[in-house]
């Protein structure tokens, strides 16, 4: 099961590898990861998203909470949240490319962001779902280059990540 | 509060810090990042600091001297291979969970990742085996982040914490000032554990019929062995401590069931598996005690858990009850509970006392015996005896670790020093010289084998230095003993490279050190050797007892890695 890891840490050098760490001493699963600050510069704010039943993610959950960094985490993924991932992708836009190209974007309501004779980068903010369908929809040997954000996510209404 | 307006060195901070937490006594080793910080302990006489003789000692000390008292260990080494050398010592106390500060020179700040002389990323490389660790930048956080070490070490589940300080920032300049108190908000572990929970667990335990109390290092760690004992009697179940737990009931008493696990008693183990409701207080579930989780899950049991780490419960088998809070408060609120209810235990238990009689009838530590051979289990037989039950006992890892633990029956705790989740060989001789310490005056006896005692054998020099009298049991089967026994038992005996040939004449390697060696070679030479070594005579010497035993003598009962706790290989077997 796929689940959403919010945590907020202490905006120290080296919390971050303390998590990384852990995952990869204990064999958990990383497959996004996304941190920067928040609103207040002390605090960071990481977001990642593993694979795993519910005894790996409670153990999981518990052992990011025993990091001395780490002031609090939740599983978003457990109740109603959010969530959105940025795609960066450069086609090759040339010849009749050029128009059925900004013509897809435009259907996955992404956005041309830089132009030149031969390429765009198209922008595209989605669930990761979107981000896949939408790079599935691109002929492969357009794709010239893609960097994605990883997932964010935060609770609906009043479910709060906050001290 | 301890303050000074007058502007201090850092080395001279950490120094006046250490003198606020009370630390007596350092274990270290100088080199060129540290030695502002020596130069400091030189000026002052409250730190007694000794130098050993290689830095995992150094570590090893420390992690002993906490370990036997309820204090904090402290070690101070230099930067590079200083650091490097330390980390074998920080693994072990880490996967013991012993409080330490370890006190790291690093290279100056404008140094850092430039590859420098003796530079190495300290905070990186002891990451996955500290509780946690600081990189100290700025001499003005040097001691609230002591004060944060010392907390971090010893508060929640313990653990090694480590501070790397930059040369640089011993030199900088800074007002001092020791916080009484600290608040980290991203660190609060729990004290009490959930009342509700607490009474689940006192209606379990009185309708259980096949009771058993399984305890580990936690109770300990966490000075709980005078709750346990009165919460065991006041049930009159059964109980086994495990390797890390030996000593929080007395081994003498009754109810105790013995160790339970690989090389558990026969008794212990089958109560494990086939009691109806288990009170795990402490312990862990780990590989080394339970076997294979899916054999153990197969016997249906209710089990309560008590721990101070929330990822210790349902880590490894599911439980019905955790608790999580500190030992001795959940233990004393258990009383209360049990008390209230004013329940006795159920009448079946009487029943189930019967069924353990018949296992205990085994008599599963029973030995095969010589007239002309030593065995080893009758040397820590005869090790108990001589000292009374009392002393401090160390060890190594290996056969001998496990005989110590299974015939020497420890009725307090804090006397039975060994690395239990580690494992690691060469322990044993710091260790007996960090009891020492924490216990001036103590009888401490290493009980060790021919291979763990030369990873560590340096340090004969250092007891010699302090004048620290330990006695050493060195079991000597010329064997890597636990190594030979898997290969005979798995390997078709195979002995791939578990013989040791070239070993040294130890009697004469203690002299050389300026101690008093003593060969031990026929069984009846045993009793009097140790009545000698022990005696008024040699009250203040080292002495280096180096018993020649059976080499082909193992340790069972066994279970093997991966079995069912119940598949043991029992000595009748063998005998
Ligand atoms: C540092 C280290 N290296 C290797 C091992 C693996 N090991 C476990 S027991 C053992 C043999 C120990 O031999 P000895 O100290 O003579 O004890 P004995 O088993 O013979 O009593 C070895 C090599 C270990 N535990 N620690
Ligand atoms: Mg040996």
């Amino acid at each position: 099961m796929r689940h959403i890891i919010s945590i907020l840490l202490e905006n120290e050098s080296g919390a971050l590898s303390r998590v990384a760490g852990l995952f990869s001493a204990r064999g958990y699963n990383i497959q996004s990861l996304t941190v920067a600050p928040t609103e207040d510069p002390s605090l960071s704010r990481m977001t990642l998203v593993t694979f795993g039943n519910d005894d790996v993610v409670e153990q999981i959950t518990k052992q990011l909470n025993k990091l001395v960094d780490v002031v609090k985490v939740i599983d978003l993924s457990e109740a109603p949240h959010v969530e959105r991932e940025l795609l960066m992708i450069k086609v090759r836009a040339t010849g009749k490319d050029r128009e059925e190209m900004k013509r897809l974007a435009d259907i996955f309501r992404g956005h041309i962001i830089d132009v030149t004779d031969s390429a765009y980068v198209i922008e595209l903010t989605g669930t990761s779902n979107k981000l896949d369908s939408f790079i599935a929809a691109i002929d492969p040997v357009l794709i010239l280059e893609t960097v994605r954000s990883g997932v964010s996510g935060i609770g609906r209404g009043d479910r709060m990540l906050k001290v | 509060m301890s303050s000074n307006t007058a502007a201090m060195s850092g080395a001279e901070i950490l120094v006046k810090c250490l003198q606020a937490e009370n630390v007596d006594t350092i274990f270290g080793y100088p080199g060129g990042s540290v030695l502002h910080i020596y130069d400091e302990l030189f000026k002052q006489d409250k730190i007694h600091h000794v130098l050993v003789r290689h830095e995992q000692a150094a570590v090893h000390a420390a992690d002993a001297y906490s370990r036997s008292s309820q204090r904090v260990g402290v070690a101070l080494v230099t930067s590079g291979p200083g650091l490097t050398n330390a980390v074998t010592g920080i693994a072990t106390a880490y996967y013991d969970s012993i409080p330490l500060v370890v006190i790291s020179g690093q290279v100056p700040t404008f140094y850092i990742g430039q590859d420098a002389f003796q530079e190495c990323d300290a905070v990186g490389i002891t990451r996955p085996c500290v509780k946690h660790n600081f990189l100290v930048k700025d001499v003005k956080d040097l001691a609230q982040t002591v004060k944060k070490a010392f907390h971090i070490a010893r508060s929640g589940r313990p653990g090694p914490v480590l501070i790397d300080i930059p040369k640089d920032v011993t030199a900088h300049k800074t007002e001092f000032h020791y916080p009484d108190t600290i608040n980290i908000r991203s660190y609060n572990p729990v004290h009490k554990g959930h009342q509700g929970q607490i009474k689940k667990a006192a209606h379990l335990l009185l309708e259980a019929k096949r009771p058993m109390i399984y305890s580990g290092g936690g109770v300990i760690l966490s000075d709980a062995a005078e709750q346990l004992t009165k919460l065991t009697r006041y049930l009159g179940f059964p109980i086994t401590n495990t390797l890390m737990g030996l000593g929080a009931y007395p081994a003498t008493d009754q109810q105790f069931m013995g160790m339970p696990g690989m090389h558990g008693t026969y008794e212990a183990n089958m109560a494990m598996q086939h009691c109806d409701v288990l009170l795990a207080v402490g312990a862990r579930f780990d590989d080394r005690v339970i076997g294979n989780p899916e054999d153990f899950a197969t016997h249906p049991r209710k089990i309560i858990h008590i721990d101070i780490d929330p990822s210790s419960i349902s880590k490894r088998v599911k439980v019905d009850v955790p608790i999580v809070g500190n030992v001795p408060d959940v233990l004393d609120d258990l009383i209360k509970q049990l008390e209230a209810i004013g329940g006795k235990p159920d009448a079946a238990v009487a029943q189930w006392w019967e069924t353990i009689a018949g296992w205990r009838a085994r008599e599963s530590l029973k030995y095969r015996t010589s007239p002309e051979k030593i065995m080893p289990q009758a040397v820590v037989e005869k090790l108990w005896e001589v000292t009374n039950g009392d002393a401090f006992v160390t060890s190594d890892v290996g056969q001998h670790q496990m005989f110590a633990a299974q015939y020497y029956k420890f009725d307090k705790p804090r006397r039975w020093i060994n690395s239990g989740g580690l494992g690691t060989m060469g322990v044993g001789l710091p260790y007996a010289m960090g009891v020492r310490y924490a216990n001036p005056g103590a009888t401490v006896a290493c009980v060790t084998g021919e291979a763990s005692i030369q990873m560590c054998i340096q340090e004969l020099s250092t007891f010699k230095q302090y004048s620290v009298p330990v006695k050493i049991i060195n079991l000597n089967n010329g064997y890597l003993g636990m190594v030979r026994q898997w290969q005979e038992m798995f390997y078709d005996n195979r002995y791939s490279h578990s013989y040791m040939s070239s070993l040294p004449d130890f009697m004469k390697l203690a002299e050389a050190y300026g101690h008093v060696g003593m060969r031990i070679e026929r069984p009846e030479d045993v009793g009097p050797a140790l009545e000698l070594a022990f005696s008024d005579k040699h009250k203040n010497d080292l002495v280096f007892m180096d018993f020649i035993i059976d080499p082909t003598a193992n340790v069972f009962p066994m279970v093997s890695a991966g079995k069912g706790l119940t598949d043991m290989v029992l000595a009748d077997d063998h005998l």
